[in-house]
This record gives C-alpha cells, structure tokens and sequence, in this order.
C-alpha cells in the first residue's frame, strides 16, 4: 500500500517535473529569441492599443476615397482571377506527379521518389520567395504573381494529393490490379473518381490561401491588389488603404463562403 | 438509399428490355456530384478567361519562362555569397527563426485561452460563435497587412512584424485548439462536474491534458509556417532577418547568385523543421 502510494507521488510529481522544465525551456527560448530579434514584449504590448486608436482615427474610408473604388475593385478582379488560375492549373500538374509519386499508383519507387522530391524542393521555398525569384525574368508584371503563386501551390498541392491517393485508394487499386484492369482504366476508373471530392476541396481551400498570399505577392511583384494597397500605404492615404483592406476582407470572406458550401455538399 | 434504388429500377429494366447496348448508369446525378461538376466547369471557365484577359504587359512568355529556368539554373547551382558572409546569413537565420518562435510563443499562450470560450462544450453556443466569427475575420485580412497596420504605430521592425503576425496564428491555433477540445468525452465533464469540480479544474485536470499531444503537434505545424511567414515580412514589412537579404538581393542588388545561397538556407531550415515536426507526430501518436 505504501509503496503503491510513494509510486503514484513519483508519477505525479515527475509530470509536474517535466512540466516545469518544458515550460521554462520555452521561457529560456523566448529570452534568446527576443534579445537577437531586439523585441521587447512591453513595447508589443504598448503598440496594441496605439495601433487601435490610430486604426479609428486614420483607417477608415473616406468619401473621397471611395471614387477610388472602381479602380480598386478592377485590381481585386485581378488578383482573384490569377490566383484562381493559377491555382487550377498547378492543381493540373500536381494530380500527374501526384498519381506518379503516391505509392498506390506510382510506376516504380525510384521514379515516385523523385517527383516527391521535386514536389518537397517547390512546397519549401515559400510564394513569396518564388516572387523574388520569379521578378528577375518577369518584372513588374502580374505574371510575376501568376507563377510565384502557381510554383507554391504545386509543391503543396502535390503532397496533399498524395496523402489523399494513399488513403483513399490503395486498397481498390489492389484489388483492380487483381483483375487485369491496365494501368490507365485503374488511374481513370478508380483513383480519379475515388479522389475527386477531396482533391476538390484542397483547390479551394489552395484558392482562398492564394487569395490571401496574392496580397502579399503583389506587394512585391508590383501587381494587382498588393500594389494598389502598397501604393496607397506609402502615400499616406490612409483612408484609402483602409478602403483596399475592406475589399480583401469581403471578397476572402466571399470566397470562403462558397467553399464552406462546396466542402458541404460534395464531402 | 435513393441512388440504389435508381441502379436498381435501372438495371432491372435493362435485365427486361435485355439489350447488351444499353448501359447501366453508376453514378447517378445527386446533388453532391452536380455541385462538384460545377465548381469544376467554373474553375476551368475562370482560368481560361484569365488567360484570355491576362494582361502581361509586353513580357514575352516563352522568353520570360526560359530566363526563369535559366536564372533557377544558376540559382541552384552557382549559389554564393557577395553581400554578407556566411556567419552573418546564419544570424540573420536565427533572427527569421525567433520571430516565428515569439509569434507562435504568443499565439500559443492567446489561442489557449481563446479556444477554452470557443469550444462549445466548455462555453455557451453565443460565446462560441462569437470567438469563432473574430477568428474569421483575423483570417480575412492578410498578416503582411496586420504587420503593415502594426508598423504604423509601432514602427517598422520586430515590433510589429511580431505582433501583425501572432493574429494569424491566434486564429489558426484557435481553430485546432477547440476542435481537439470539442473531441474530448462528454462524460468526462459531467463526471468531474457531478464530483463538484469547477470549471478551472475541469479545465486543467480533463480537457488540456487529454488534448495536450495534439496541441503541441499543431503548434509546432503553426512554427514551421510561421518561419515561412517571417521569411515573407522580412522581405515585404521590414521584419528583418534572412527574408530582408534576400529582398535586398532581388530588388536592388539584382544578385541571383546571392538569392540561390538564400533560398538554400530557407530550404534547409525548412526541411528541418518539416522533418521533425513529423517526428513529434510520430512520438506522440497523433494523426493530423
């Protein structure tokens, strides 16, 4: 009894050891953390309510601004059109390394190693990072974005497809395979069909991220919505920043509502 | 139900009518595969009058796309370093790290207590939506333009690229945070509260230790975008770190050699961070 008591003492206090000292290694962390990025967690703190006066004060449209709005909404269209684009086209190309590199359906293992490979090399260098890179042959142009947001989407796109390749259909392709189906009616008949749904709502869900990083691209790129708002920023026109910011806000919020709707019905 | 009853009805008559020709139809028109038909037909619709409108501004197409391949050519295989040594890009490295540390430090530790009032098992259904509809909103407004906003008042530098970033992460732990909490046995609660424990208790003792394995492999996935993240405000807000080098390199040193040992180092790190973040799924048992 006593022994079974001291036993349940050591368990307990060995969690709360381990807890303490995980949460000190992350307190240790932090310190180093904000003393070579020179954060200092008061000043952070003190820019919340700043920010937020600031945001009445300053950031909001103006009636001036809003003859702005036609111009804007043109440079929305934009954005969202490419990162549609470019989205359905990466997702193209995905499904094919994907179909190769899945180990349900991929040809041989050396063959699916390297498209994964490929894939891993794309996902990793970040869409802004491809903008950066993309800028050198393309310019100030929105084929800049197109492809920085076509480069990122693949890589991501071709591992989620992947995984759902491996878990929805290793088990049909086997028994397929049982039967002499040929390489392709089992792609065409079984994988395809199987996968569909869910490869449906990663492109949308790949969208709505596009949408998003699109702001951040076009920053850099110089094109469609990123610019606009970067233009207005660095004019000071605050008001009519704070008017680009609410079109990005509707049209994700938009956006997101239709996929919500799709993912619904379709999963 | 419907579906079956449909291949039946179909394959009976074709058993009647006994023509070889006629074809038994195994996917019916439901719903779901309509919705899905159509989402394809806009997606490709969308596309094709993108490509139609593009304005690509007298860029050549074909040449800009064999300069690209030629420029990641030399990217990967000429990298070098002309503008900063190796010791101070390994620096700049570890500053693009913090930043992703701090913001998913304070996500964490606001997303915690955040998700406790957006779980509606442990809060109220108003209270709930509420939490969850400010999480949306975050997530509407791109983080380069939280940071931009922040650096109004803040100034540009880790300041505000630290805090612009923490509300994605806030809403994105949000999320995974109250739906592992949503998972949790409704019997545990009742029992703990029957025993007259209160909510704190319920909390502490129940809820986080038995989602606790799937809050750490979240928030390590929410680090390894969150450098990702501060590698793009380095470039785009001011944020400093590697992300400002290899901004610097792009936009007014026009150096692609220097970008290539840049990217190196971002895809190295974020290899890394991928690979472990695989192995702390695999030693927790979690599957996300």
């Amino acid at each position: 009894m006593i022994w079974v008591k001291s036993m349940q003492a050591d368990i307990f206090k060995k969690k709360k050891l381990n807890t303490a000292v995980f949460i000190l290694l992350v307190c240790f962390v932090t310190f180093i953390a904000a003393t070579i990025t020179e954060f200092s967690i008061a000043k952070g703190i003190a820019s919340v309510p700043k920010a937020i006066q600031w945001s009445f004060s300053n950031f909001y449209p103006t009636k001036e601004s809003l003859t702005k709005l036609p111009d804007i909404l043109d440079k929305m269209k934009e954005t969202l059109l490419i990162s549609i684009a470019a989205t359905t086209v990466a997702a193209l190309l995905a499904m094919i390394f994907a179909i190769f590199g899945s180990t349900a359906t991929r040809v041989n293992a050396f063959f699916g190693g390297i498209c994964r490979g490929i894939a891993t090399v794309f996902r990793n260098i970040d869409t802004a990072a491809w903008a950066m890179i993309l800028l050198f042959s393309f310019g100030q142009s929105p084929l800049t974005g197109y492809f920085a947001l076509f480069f990122g989407s693949f890589g991501f796109l071709t591992r989620a497809f992947v995984e759902t390749i491996d878990e929805v259909s290793s088990s049909s392709v086997e028994a397929l395979k049982a039967t002499g189906a040929s390489y392709f009616t089992i792609i065409f008949q079984s994988v395809i069909p199987s996968c569909i749904p869910q490869i449906i709502s990663w492109v949308l869900f790949m969208v709505e991220t596009n949408i998003r990083s699109a702001t951040l691209v076009g920053l850099l790129a110089g094109s469609g919505i990123g610019f606009a708002f970067d233009l207005y920023y660095k004019s000071l026109n605050y008001h009519t920043a704070s008017l680009v910011v609410i079109v990005i806000v509707v049209s994700i919020l938009f956006i997101e509502l239709i996929s919500n709707y799709v993912r619904r019905v379709i999963l | 139900m419907e579906a079956d009853e449909k291949i039946e009805k179909i394959s009976s008559q074709t058993l009647i009518s006994n023509s070889p020709s006629k074809r038994i139809r195994i996917r019916p028109l439901t719903k779901a595969s309509l919705v899905l038909r159509g989402t394809l037909v806009v997606l490709v619709l969308l596309t094709a009058y993108t490509f139609y409108t593009i304005d690509v501004k007298d860029v050549n197409f074909v040449q800009g796309m064999i300069g690209t391949a030629k420029n990641v050519k030399v990217m990967f295989l000429e990298p070098h370093l002309s503008h900063f040594s190796f010791s101070h890009a390994l620096y700049q490295v570890m500053i693009t790290l913090g930043l992703a540390f701090l913001t998913t430090v304070f996500g964490a530790i606001i997303a915690v207590f955040l998700s406790l009032f957006a779980a509606q098992n442990l809060s109220s259904k108003r209270v709930s939506v509420v939490i969850k509809g400010f999480a949306a909103f975050i997530r509407a407004v791109p983080t380069v333009l939280w940071v931009l906003i922040f650096a109004v008042a803040a100034g540009l530098g880790s300041v505000a690229a630290v805090i612009g970033m923490t509300f994605h992460s806030i809403s994105y732990l949000i999320k995974a945070y109250s739906e592992s909490f949503e998972e949790l046995d409704k019997g545990v609660i009742e029992a703990l509260q029957a025993s007259g424990a209160s909510w704190w208790q319920i909390v502490f003792q129940a809820v986080i230790p038995s989602s606790i394995s799937y809050m750490i492999s979240w928030t390590f996935m929410r680090f390894e975008i969150n450098f990702a993240v501060a590698v793009a405000m380095g470039a785009a807000a001011g944020a400093g770190g590697i992300g400002f080098d290899m901004f610097m390199a792009s936009s007014f040193y026009y150096d692609i050699r220097e970008i290539g040992a840049v990217t190196y180092f971002i895809l190295v790190i974020a290899i890394l961070l991928e690979v472990l973040a695989t192995q702390i799924k695999k030693r927790l048992k979690v599957n996300i």
